[in-house]
Order: C-alpha cells, then sequence, then structure tokens
C-alpha cells in the first residue's frame, strides 16, 4: 500500500511538474509573441532610401552621433567638406517621402527615434531637417518674388512689429533720440 | 566679553510664510520670463543688435558686484581683526553667496542658448575674460564656503584667519574681473580703461554694504532681535567713506576718459547729451546714489535716525542699478566711430546713437534673480545660525558700551 | 529718366556684364581665388583670404553684393534692429570737405580679432586661412562678441528660424556674421557678394588670397594706397578698403 501510494505521489508530482513546464513555456512563449507584437511598441519610422547606409545599421544605432560630431568639426573649423558623414547626407536618405523631411511626425526618422528613446535633439535649430537641393532653390523660400507672406504672423512676428511700431511711435513723439 | 550665541531665526509666523510666498512668486515669475525668452527668442526682449545686453546684464551685473562688497564686513573682522565686525562675519558669508547665485541665475537665463550653459564648463577659451570668470565664480562659492565653515564650526576656528585672507583675496580678484569684462572691451570708448576694474571694486564694497546693512535691520526688526547703535553707527561711517571713494573713482575715471581727445564723443554724450543715460548718471547716480546718501550719512541730526540709515542705503543701491545702466547700456548706446572724420548713414545704425527699451520680461527676469538672493538668505538664517541672538551694544562691544 | 535712357542703361549693364563674365564666368574664378580644394583636403594657413573695396567703384544706390547676401545665405532681409545683416552699405560724408563715399561693410576678418579673443567657449575661432567664423554648436549665445567687437559686424538671432540653407546653418540663440561664404570659398567659387558685384559690372571688390605675392588682391595692396577700418586697433583685418 505504501509502495503504492508512493508511486501514486511520484506520478502526482511529475503530472503537476509537467503540468508547470507547459505552464512556463506556454507564458513564455506567448510573453515572446507579445514582446513583438505590442507590450514594447517599437518605433515604426518610414524614411530610408536603398538599404545602405554609410557604416552597418547596428553601428550608426550605436555612434551616428559621434560620426556626426567629429564630421562637424572637420567641415566647420578645417574646411574638410567630405559628403559621407555630412549631415545633408543623412537628410537625403531619411528624409520621409510624406513630408520631404526627417522630422515633423514620429514616423519621421530623426524625430521618431529621438522620441522613442527619449533624448533630446538638437541639430534642427540650425539645421535645416528637409531635404533641400541647394542648386533647385536659387531664392530663400521668405523671399521668393511674389510669394505672400504667411498668412498668420508667428508670437515673434507680432511682438516685433509691436516693438518696432512702438520704437517708431517713440521716434516721431520725440520722446527718443 | 561673554561669548555670542548664535541662532536660527524661528521662522513659524504668518509674515515669515508670507515672504517667502512673495519671492517665490517674483521667482516664478523671472522663470516664466527666461521661459518665453528661449521659446519666442530674445524677440520679446528690448535687446537687439546694437544694444545687446540690456537690463538682465544690469541686474546681474549689480548682484555680482555686490556680491564680493557683501563678504567685506566679514573680511573687516577677521582680515583686519576689528572685532566688532566679528560677529556678522556669518551673515555677511551667506549675503555674499546668495547675491551671487542671484546674479548668476540672470547671467545664465538670459543666454541664448540657456540649454548649453554646460558648454562653458567643458569648452574653455582661456584668453577670454569671460571664461576667466567661470573659475573666478566657482572660486568664490567654494572659498566662501570654506570660510563659512571655519567661522561656523568650532574645530575649525584655528583656519578662520587663513581663510579669511584668501576669500578677501579672491573677491578682489572676482571683483577685478568683473570689471574687466567691460575694461577689456577696446572698441568701445566707454568701457576702454582700465580704471574700471578698481573703479568696480569701490562700486563692489559700497553696494554690497548696502544692501548687508538692509538686510541686517531687517532681520534683526522683523525677529525682534535687539541691534545696538553701536555696530549700526559703525556701519554708517563705513558705508558714508565707502560711497565717498566710489565717487572719487568715477570723478577721475570721466576726468581722464574727457582728457584724451579720442573718449570726448562718448563723454560728451554720458554727461551733457545723452538723454535717458545722462539724467541717470547725473540725478541716479550722482546725486541718488552718491550726494544725498553721503549728506545724510554725515548729517550730525539725520544719522542718529535708524530709518535714515536705511534709506542712505536704499539710494545707494538705487544710485548702483542707476550706475549699472549707464555703464552697460549708455556704453552701448553710443555709436561706434568706424571712420574718423566721416558722417556715417546705414541700414544697420552706423553713426546714429542706438534705441533701447527694456521689456517686462527683462524687468522680471531681473527681479527673480533678486528674489532667488533674497529666498537664499532667509531660508539660510532659519535653517542654520548665522546670527546672534543679540547685537545690542553691550554684546558687540561691552567695553565701548560701558563708556558711552 | 526717360525709357530710352533706361534701355540705354540696361544695354551698357548688359554689356558690361558680359565684359566682365569674359573675364571671370560668374561664380567661378579663373583669377581671383585659387583653385577648389579637394574636399577631404582641410584649409590650409599658407592663404589668408581678403576682400579689396575700391569705394570709387561703388555708388550709393547699388546695394546688389547685400542682396546677394541675403539670397545665397538664404538670410531674411529686413532692416529692424533685431534682425541679422551680415553685409550693409555704409553711406559717408567727409566733414571736412563734404565729400561723399558708399562701401560695403562686413566682418573684417582679422588676424586679431577680439571676438575670438573673448569668446567663452571658443565658439567663435579663426580659420587656418584667416576666416573668423561661429561655431555654432557651442555658442552659448552670450553676445560678449558682439560687445567685443569694432565693426558691429555680429548679429544675433533673435527668434526660432526655418528654412535654412542647407549648407549655411544658423538658428535662434545663436551669434552670426559674414562667414567670407567659406562654404563658396572651399569649391573656389567666390563669395556671393564679389559675384554680384562683378556681375553688376561695378567691379568694386576683388577677393583673392593676401598671402600669395602674385595675386591681384596683394599686388594691389602692395602698391596702392589701401586702408583698414579702425587701424588703430591694430588687428589687421583681411578686409582693405581704398579710396576713402
Amino acid at each position: 500500500m505504501i509502495k503504492v501510494g508512493s508511486h501514486r505521489k511520484i506520478w502526482g508530482v511529475a503530472a503537476l511538474a509537467v503540468a508547470l513546464m507547459f505552464g512556463i513555456l506556454s507564458s513564455a512563449s506567448a510573453d515572446s509573441g507579445k514582446t513583438q507584437a505590442s507590450r514594447v511598441p517599437k518605433p515604426h519610422l518610414v524614411g530610408e532610401k536603398g538599404n545602405k547606409c554609410v557604416r552597418p545599421v547596428s553601428y550608426m544605432r550605436r555612434h551616428h552621433m559621434e560620426l556626426l560630431m567629429h564630421h562637424r568639426d572637420e567641415v566647420l573649423h578645417k574646411g574638410i567638406r567630405t559628403k559621407q558623414y555630412n549631415i545633408t547626407n543623412c537628410i537625403e536618405c531619411h528624409a520621409s517621402p510624406k513630408n520631404n523631411s526627417v522630422l515633423g511626425s514620429n514616423q519621421n526618422f530623426c524625430q521618431g527615434c529621438h522620441k522613442y528613446v527619449g533624448v533630446k535633439l538638437d541639430c534642427f535649430e540650425c539645421h535645416n531637417p528637409k531635404n533641400v537641393k541647394v542648386k533647385d532653390i536659387a531664392f530663400h523660400p521668405l523671399i521668393v518674388p511674389g510669394k505672400k507672406p504667411d498668412a498668420k504672423p508667428s508670437l515673434a512676428d507680432t511682438m516685433r512689429k509691436k516693438m518696432t511700431d512702438a520704437r517708431a511711435h517713440q521716434e516721431k513723439s520725440g520722446v527718443v533720440k | 566679553m561673554k561669548s555670542l550665541v548664535y541662532r536660527e531665526i524661528p521662522g513659524r509666523s504668518a509674515g515669515f510664510y508670507a515672504l517667502l510666498g512673495g519671492l517665490g512668486l517674483f521667482i516664478l515669475a523671472g522663470l516664466t520670463a527666461a521661459y518665453m525668452m528661449d521659446k519666442y527668442g530674445h524677440i520679446i526682449t528690448g535687446m537687439n543688435d546694437q544694444v545687446v545686453w540690456g537690463l538682465p546684464h544690469v541686474f546681474a551685473v549689480f548682484l555680482i558686484v555686490a556680491a564680493s562688497g557683501a563678504l567685506n564686513v566679514a573680511s573687516v573682522g577677521t582680515v583686519f581683526s576689528k572685532t566688532i565686525y566679528q560677529p556678522l562675519g556669518r551673515l555677511s558669508a551667506l549675503l555674499a553667496m546668495a547675491l551671487l547665485a542671484g546674479g548668476l541665475t540672470v547671467l545664465m537665463l538670459d543666454l541664448g542658448r540657456p540649454d548649453r550653459v554646460i558648454i562653458a564648463m567643458t569648452h574653455y577659451n582661456f584668453r577670454s575674460v569671460f571664461a576667466w570668470n567661470v573659475f573666478l565664480y566657482s572660486g568664490f562659492f567654494a572659498f566662501t564656503a570654506i570660510y563659512l565653515w571655519t567661522m561656523m564650526e568650532r574645530r575649525m576656528g584655528a583656519y578662520k584667519k587663513s581663510a579669511g585672507v584668501v576669500a578677501f583675496v579672491w573677491r578682489l580678484i572676482l571683483t577685478t574681473g568683473t570689471g574687466s569684462i567691460f575694461g577689456f572691451l577696446v572698441a568701445r570708448e566707454l568701457y576702454d580703461s582700465a580704471l574700471l576694474a578698481p573703479m568696480f571694486i569701490a562700486f563692489s564694497f559700497s553696494y554690497g554694504l548696502a544692501i548687508f546693512v538692509l538686510v541686517l535691520m531687517a532681520a534683526y526688526g522683523w525677529t525682534g532681535r535687539p541691534l545696538g547703535d553701536l555696530i549700526l553707527q559703525r556701519l554708517r561711517k563705513l558705508l558714508g567713506v565707502l560711497v565717498a571713494a566710489s565717487l572719487y573713482f568715477v570723478i577721475v575715471y570721466h576726468l581722464t576718459n574727457t582728457y584724451f581727445a579720442a573718449h570726448r564723443g562718448v563723454e560728451a554724450f554720458i554727461l551733457l547729451h545723452g538723454g535717458i543715460y545722462t539724467a541717470l548718471f547725473w540725478v541716479g547716480q550722482v546725486f541718488v546714489g552718491s550726494l544725498l546718501p553721503l549728506a545724510i550719512i554725515f548729517h550730525p541730526r539725520l544719522s542718529k535716525s535708524r530709518s535714515m540709515i536705511a534709506f542712505a542705503s536704499i539710494l545707494v543701491i538705487a544710485g548702483g542699478l542707476a550706475q549699472m545702466y549707464v555703464t552697460i547700456i549708455g556704453g552701448q548706446a553710443y555709436h561706434l566711430v568706424l571712420f574718423p572724420g566721416y558722417q556715417e548713414a546705414s541700414s544697420f545704425f552706423d553713426g546714429v546713437n542706438h534705441h533701447y527699451t527694456p521689456s517686462v520680461a527683462e524687468f522680471f527676469l531681473g527681479l527673480g534673480g533678486v528674489a532667488i538672493t533674497c529666498a537664499i538668505t532667509v531660508v539660510g538664517m532659519k535653517v542654520l545660525r548665522f546670527l546672534p541672538e543679540s547685537l545690542d551694544d553691550q554684546a558687540v562691544d561691552p567695553h565701548a558700551a560701558a563708556k558711552s | 529718366m526717360s525709357d530710352t535712357d533706361k534701355s540705354r542703361r540696361k544695354f551698357i549693364g548688359t554689356s558690361a556684364a558680359a565684359v566682365a563674365g569674359l573675364s571671370i564666368a560668374p561664380g567661378v574664378s579663373l583669377l581671383q581665388t585659387a583653385q577648389a580644394r579637394p574636399a577631404d583636403q582641410a584649409a590650409s594657413s599658407k592663404n589668408r583670404w581678403g576682400l579689396l573695396i575700391d569705394s570709387n567703384k561703388c555708388s550709393s544706390g547699388c546695394d546688389k553684393c547685400v542682396t546677394a547676401c541675403f539670397t545665397a545665405n538664404w538670410v531674411k532681409e529686413a532692416h529692424g534692429p533685431t534682425d541679422s545683416q551680415w553685409i550693409r552699405k555704409v553711406d559717408l560724408k567727409s566733414l571736412s570737405n563734404g565729400k561723399s563715399h558708399s562701401l560695403p561693410v562686413m566682418c573684417q576678418h582679422c588676424e586679431n580679432p577680439p571676438c575670438v579673443d573673448v569668446c567663452p567657449t571658443g565658439a567663435s575661432f579663426k580659420r587656418a586661412d584667416g576666416i573668423v567664423l561661429v561655431d555654432r554648436h557651442i555658442c552659448i549665445g552670450c553676445r560678449y562678441c558682439m560687445m567685443a567687437c569694432p565693426y558691429k559686424a555680429r548679429s544675433f538671432v533673435h527668434h526660432p528660424l526655418t528654412d535654412q540653407n542647407p549648407e549655411v546653418p544658423r538658428g535662434q540663440g545663436t551669434v552670426e556674421a559674414c562667414t567670407l561664404c567659406d562654404y563658396r570659398i572651399d569649391r573656389g567659387e567666390l563669395p556671393a557678394c564679389v559675384d554680384a558685384c562683378n556681375q553688376e559690372g561695378n567691379g568694386a571688390m576683388l577677393f583673392g588670397d593676401l598671402n600669395d605675392p602674385s595675386s591681384e588682391i596683394a599686388k594691389r595692396v602692395a602698391t596702392e594706397n589701401t586702408t583698414q577700418i579702425r587701424a588703430d586697433l591694430q588687428l589687421n583685418p583681411g578686409v582693405r578698403y581704398e579710396g576713402v
């Protein structure tokens, strides 16, 4: 009886173990499935022309800022103007076909990934994020002859106008010389 | 002489929290102004490509100059062994650090790219007076903190004298550096003078002391602690001497400039026909900031009155702000002469004096810096033992008190 | 002015431009600048780029150099006190004899630039070939360089910018000035202002290498009576003037 009982026990433990194993496995596989699908969302980026970056993608993900940083000093301080690591070269391939820019939405190449990893972008206060060919445009877009000024002036524009108006008024009324 | 007892201010009254709340509002307004300037650009200020430094710099440079001056009360006690000033040493050091913190905050938030201020620490151009000042400012914080430590920690007392000497020498270098920010600008006629550095040191003595006197009177008045006439009268006389010294430098500075033919144009502008700058110089800097306080301080009857001493201190501060406005903005408003012997005209305002109208944003940014200074001082006095419980004549100097 | 006059002027202008075009193709110069440097080669201290401006050939009404600068660098043209002006026309009237002059003033590209001396972060710098530039990556916008410049050559960007020229990045909160069109010089072209002045047929602006004794600019600086603005400060600007 004891023997039988112990046998029963062993079977019971084995059954439980198997059940647990399956449980873990199945839940694990469910987990991994979820990872790809929804639980950790990944940025959905558009804007990659061709399939060959200047360096392997894995390298670029970690080190693109170093390449850009090195190149900016080469260009500005030494006047070395090679094309490969130039930011305009990056923009040329990575600008979204939708708005011709690397910024704009979380699908745009630079903005999308930087938003995803939570790193502030500090390029496009000065650099144009759009893929523009210098030779195509002879004039600054803001001074194209015949182009109407923007319908909505920005706050800065309004304030500037106020300042100049105030100053003109002061000069007229002789408050300041 | 019985030993002095330093004690935190209680800081539990409604008035205390109202004061902190009010200061908090001003700090908030200053930060809002800085945020707006960062978001919309300096277009919302009155500064432009001709007058590139404006009201924020007036406040910032005033606070920084006053910072090194505020430390002087401590130096007189420690370095020059005037025992009567020694009880004031702790407050003096606290106020110096608070003033510098307020001034630097304004200076930093006015930058075109305040988000990149760390670059001023990582990239140095050692030929720049500005870069030297970054060292001078951080050194001032460090040395004053050590000095304060030797004053507050009994076991460190042996090092008080040497720490005090280092801090004193450093503050002289610091103000030389601040004056040289302007003095090294050969291009601008009002600034091109080595005299600016010693003149700024004289200014710092009087502005710093005036602020110190006001803070001392307010702290003792509002907490109901006794403040004797003995110490107050000593501070009054010292303030008189320092204001007179500042005025002396101003006279010598303008005299040399007037003698130097190339600088006569800008001198005529500041002294005679510069509109607001001429008015601020004569009425603000000379009359309100120097002559009137001198008259009060050395008046046989008025000088006895505490409220008149406080009033004289306020006048010195107002005159100091006027002086900074004249120096910083007046110096830029006068046009640069590119072609001597020619009348110049261009779309970039060549040959004409430049306009500057400060905006609300700048004003609140500057006041925010003042509020930061006050808040640091008030909170400091509440959490640590900066103030002696009593500064009555008996506590300050028993011998002198007995004689009078 | 009658229509005939106008067309006559236009004709003279065109033919002058054509004559100028024969000797110097617009944008590409054979005489005034060195060959385009290979892209991977650094600017060299063997060169010192400079300008010689002849105020006798520069007329008061003409601002073609200014417009060309705005156009080439995509700087929004405006004349308010907060708007960038990398180059400006200055009209002079002698206080002694009343004689008038007109000339463009831009960054003078000093050999000893005060802006470089005072810059706390080293954002103001001088390239090996003498061009004074601002590294906007490390400019914190303190504007000390603007205080130090005797020529008022620099501007501060007072508001957010968009639509920059990809070759001329510029943005809010940083200081900027004439770059002598470094990106054009590097590929062997003339600065936009000089190019425009030539195309207009005025030829008031001569660009070249002051270090090269065989260059036209060096020869003229050696033989003719040229001046520098505020020569008393001994900054030795690379921009020279003649006739004033």
